[in-house]
């Protein structure tokens, strides 16, 4: 049963990982616009015009 | 003009099935990037989809040789052809030269006829840009080489203009990136300073149409994101607590920790009081510094019972797993603070396109042109002086109150008192801030400073210095207050009886009573039943600030109207013909001569006109600013506008008319007066608030229209008309010193005082997306008539909520009945203390919705086309 501390400890550390990655979205201002990137994922990128450049 | 919003490009490009992406983007479901470029990835990977090397070209079918390719308006008065593409006007026509240069006319591919119309749009100066003061005011970081600035275009409206703007980079050398937000339509540009200049960005961007909105107000914000962060790491703190708790309990619910020696009890134990340590100091910090700061101004507000239930709860637990007595309650106490959390952001309901603090400030410009020795000089405001000359050009504001020296001035004071009619003023008149001029250049002198004018210095009046923010409900504080006490009572009442008989059991009734009776129940059904209400107020375009002003609208007994726009309709005007009606024949004329006219008087003498016939051929057309409009239809002369642009003589009968005349060849054939009339549904909503208590109207106007709204008015004492901002104040200031707790109505800047002296300031306004003045609650116009139905649902909010109260006592007396005894145990604190907050939750905002529902208020109104309007005031 000792093996129970070790997965206890393991889930706790993935959990924590899951928190970091909600701070780090937040942080990263993902939640402040909801809209504009999910248009923005469609846009391809122009291979013409940028070999122009 | 503007069209439904339709998701870009899907179809064309990549085929994935818009019956998946679309509704769940309508529906408002937070797709992020990761979450997209996944399904994206997926998505390809699945149907290998080759992407098509050349954009298809839009069906040329849909287009009508009638519609601009450019805004997609009507070509009809002016048909300017360049390739085989139409325009209505020269600047939509250049827009698309500097696109199709620059290879990027993906732009129309993406929304046809995207594009913002640039009829009848001045051209903005930007020179005060390259002031030095003005850059570091408006910049959000520089290290002298890259600089980084944040700039609102209110034009942002669909996919294509943030296709655009996101691919500035290939029309402006010199910009590093450009990110739009489209909800808050607003663009993040990074630039080098070596290679281009903020001025010449701007220029950039107001010649393809998105002219950035630059006023004195951008200048002092703070640059705070509009959500703040930290509550949402708290929340998020308190959720993964609360979980990960729940899950270490588990074996003490289910008593499964009886076989071992207890090492699991004590290790779940120790790991609970670690995960509970950020929930009760970080996550309840809020809590706990309110209660806190309650207590030292002697108020008990709803936050000390939380804390006190807060701090009970983390204490006793730690005291019980620390001494191996028991299990403690952490679970319940994370539970509780994600619970309280979740509230307050379902509570916090942010209109991304209103602002409902704005002052003067952001209806000025920043700079105006000073004449230094007859040469103009850009200067920011805050540098002017009195005594300073200034040139005012046509469709300019004037920043501060002055004295014509030159020019003959037509001021349009509609920004500030919501009339539209231009007043007339010679050289050596007095003119006051806030007048746009219109026509030929003016000079003036200013006789005072920017913040001394006369409109301005409204907002030095102590009304302003009143920091109305109070975030705490009235409501839950009086509550909190009796609630306190009550607890308090019952709690040492149970101490009292066990310390005699068993001094364990008494500190343990005590602590129960402490944590069973924290109001959580009662602190959440604020939150879910008013935000509930404020979200339903939404759909129907009525805004209100936050949910204290739900509770200040339940206090209203006096209600004072601004008339000028608020009860009157300004899009159906009515009109007064003087002289013999017109025929068929001459209303298709004037049909044919007012069309190309964006002039207010024009667009209601089109309405009049209006025939069942397509328009006429017409000839030299033209306008004149503040005069009127001409043409030769038939071979004949029209000419409409002002007594003094017609050629002819008036007759004698119609010299004093204050009208507006047409003349046809060299005789004046007839005279217009617009009167705006009433609102519909004015009487049912003058009885209603007649119910409530005074009704007054407060009219910045002449007594023009007195006798349309004297039927409405008990005494004539009640209307007053001739108002200057200052008196409006003042009588706001004179209601509530008799004890009324009163409720102003209007729309202008003239209203700003009375709006915000008032208990609750409400704004009407016929486009959102324009500016209004500071207020509680803003109102979008034709949803007027429905205001009765909205302060009826309020106050039903209110007695919801007193019903969600009742359900919190009863859960409370049964809580309450264990822990008197001394015997209340984890395992049913942990299903009493989530119970009854899901349930409140649950009653609130159900029997809200079922009210809302039985009112007629629910059914989401789509209508992209309102809320994206391309239309925006030239600031």
């Amino acid at each position: 049963m000792t093996i129970i501390f070790l997965l206890i400890m393991l889930s706790l550390i993935v959990a924590l990982g899951f928190l970091g990655a909600f701070l780090w979205a937040v942080r990263s201002g993902q939640y402040e616009d909801d809209y504009t990137p999910g248009v923005r994922i469609l846009f391809d990128d122009d291979k013409q015009t940028e070999n122009e450049h | 003009m503007a069209k439904a919003w339709r998701f870009p490009a899907i179809d064309k490009n990549h085929r994935i099935p818009t019956f998946i992406l679309t509704p769940l983007i309508r529906a408002g479901h937070p797709i992020r990037y990761l979450e997209f470029k996944f399904a994206k990835a997926i998505y390809d990977l699945l149907m290998m989809t080759k992407q098509p090397g050349t954009v298809m070209e839009p069906s040329e079918s849909k287009r009508t040789s009638e519609v601009c390719y450019h805004c997609g308006e009507d070509c009809s008065t002016q048909d300017i052809q360049h390739e085989d593409k139409h325009f209505c006007c020269e600047g939509c026509r250049t827009v698309y030269q500097i696109l199709n240069d620059n290879g990027m006319c993906r732009y129309y591919d993406l929304d046809e006829q995207a594009g913002i119309s640039l009829r009848g749009q001045r051209k903005e100066e930007y020179a005060y840009l390259d002031d030095t003061d003005v850059q570091s005011r408006l910049i959000s970081f520089t290290d002298g080489e890259r600089t980084r600035i944040t700039l609102y275009l209110p034009q942002i409206h669909c996919a294509s203009c943030i296709w655009l703007l996101e691919n500035l980079y290939k029309l402006h050398p010199g910009i590093q990136e450009s990110r739009v937000n489209f909800m808050k339509k607003e663009l993040f540009l990074t630039f080098l300073e070596s290679e281009t200049s903020l001025r010449q960005i701007v220029e950039t961007l107001a010649s393809i149409g998105y002219a950035p909105a630059i006023n004195l107000g951008n200048l002092d914000e703070d640059k705070r994101p509009l959500v703040a962060r930290t509550f949402f790491y708290q929340l998020g703190t308190a959720g993964f607590a609360f979980g990960n708790i729940m899950l270490l309990s588990f074996p003490e619910y289910l008593g499964l920790d009886s076989g071992t020696d207890g090492d699991f009890a004590r290790l779940f134990g120790y790991l609970n009081i670690l995960l509970a340590l950020p929930v009760v100091f970080y996550s309840g910090r809020d809590y706990l510094r309110s209660a806190w700061l309650g207590i030292k101004h002697r108020e008990l507000n709803i936050d000390v019972p939380i804390s006190l239930g807060i701090l009970t709860l983390f204490g006793r637990s730690v005291f019980e797993i620390l001494t191996q007595t028991g299990a403690g309650y952490l679970d319940s106490l994370a539970g509780l603070v994600f619970f309280l959390l979740i509230g307050k952001w379902f509570q916090q309901r942010t209109y991304h396109h209103i602002s409902f603090d704005r002052d003067y400030r952001s209806y000025f410009p920043i700079a105006a042109h000073r004449l230094v020795g007859g040469e103009e000089q850009s200067t920011p405001l805050d540098k002017l002086q009195v005594g300073d000359r200034i040139r005012v050009k046509h469709q300019e504001l004037i920043p501060a109150d002055g004295m014509i020296s030159e020019g003959e001035a037509r001021l349009d004071y509609s920004f500030v008192t919501g009339e539209s009619e231009p007043v007339h003023l010679k050289e050596g008149e007095q003119v006051f801030a806030g007048g746009r001029q219109v026509g030929q250049s003016i000079d003036l002198v200013l006789t005072k400073p920017v913040s001394q004018s006369y409109l301005t210095q409204l907002w030095n009046d102590e009304a302003f210095q009143k920091d109305g923010d109070t975030q705490a409900s009235q409501l839950a504080n009086r509550v909190g207050r009796y609630f306190t006490m009550a607890i308090l009572t019952v709690a040492f009442s149970t101490l009292l009886y066990w310390v005699p008989r068993d001094i364990g059991v008494a500190i343990n009734a005590f602590t129960a009573v402490l944590i069973i009776a924290c109001p959580c129940a009662v602190a959440l059904a604020i939150p879910f039943i008013f935000g509930n209400a404020l979200r339903i107020f939404g759909k129907h375009h009525f805004y209100l600030k936050n949910t204290q002003v739900i509770e200040a609208i339940n206090q209203i007994d006096a209600v004072v109207f601004d008339k000028t726009g608020t009860l009157t309709d300004r899009t159906h005007s009515e009109l007064d013909l003087l002289g013999d009606p017109l025929s068929q024949k001459e209303k298709a004329a004037l049909q044919t001569l007012t069309h190309p006219s964006n002039h207010p008087i024009s667009v209601a003498i089109n309405r009049y006109a209006a025939v069942d016939q397509p328009l006429l051929p017409s000839k030299s057309w033209s306008e004149k600013t503040g005069a009127g409009i001409q043409a030769i239809i038939n071979g004949q002369e029209w000419r409409l506008g002002a007594p003094d642009y017609m050629t002819a003589s008036l007759p004698e009968a119609w010299r004093n008319e204050r009208s507006t005349f047409l003349q046809i060849g060299n005789t004046i054939r007839a005279g217009f007066v617009i009167r705006y009339r009433p609102r519909r549904g004015l009487d049912r909503l003058f009885s209603f608030f007649r119910s409530l208590g005074q009704v007054y109207l407060l009219s910045g106007d002449n007594e023009r229209e007195a006798e349309a709204f004297r039927p409405f008015f008990r005494e004539s004492e009640d209307l007053r008309f001739r108002q200057s901002p200052a008196q409006k104040l003042a009588f706001i200031r004179e209601l509530q010193g008799q004890g009324q707790e009163v409720m102003m109505v209007g729309d202008g800047l003239n209203d700003a005082g009375a709006l915000r002296q008032s208990d609750l300031g409400m704004v009407v306004t016929d486009n959102t997306n324009n500016f209004t003045p500071a207020s509680d609650a803003i109102l979008r116009g034709d949803q007027f008539s429905r205001l009765p139905d909205f302060i009826a649902f309020a106050r039903r909010s209110i007695r919801l909520v007193y019903g969600a109260y009742a359900f919190a006592l009863v859960y409370n007396i049964i809580g309450l009945s264990y822990a008197i005894q001394g015997a209340l145990s984890p395992i049913v604190a942990a299903i009493l203390m989530p119970l009854s907050s899901i349930s409140i939750v649950l009653f609130g905002v159900l029997s809200s919705n079922l009210i809302a529902w039985k009112m007629g208020l629910t059914g989401q109104q789509i209508d992209q086309k309102k809320t994206i309007d391309k239309s925006h005031p030239a600031t």
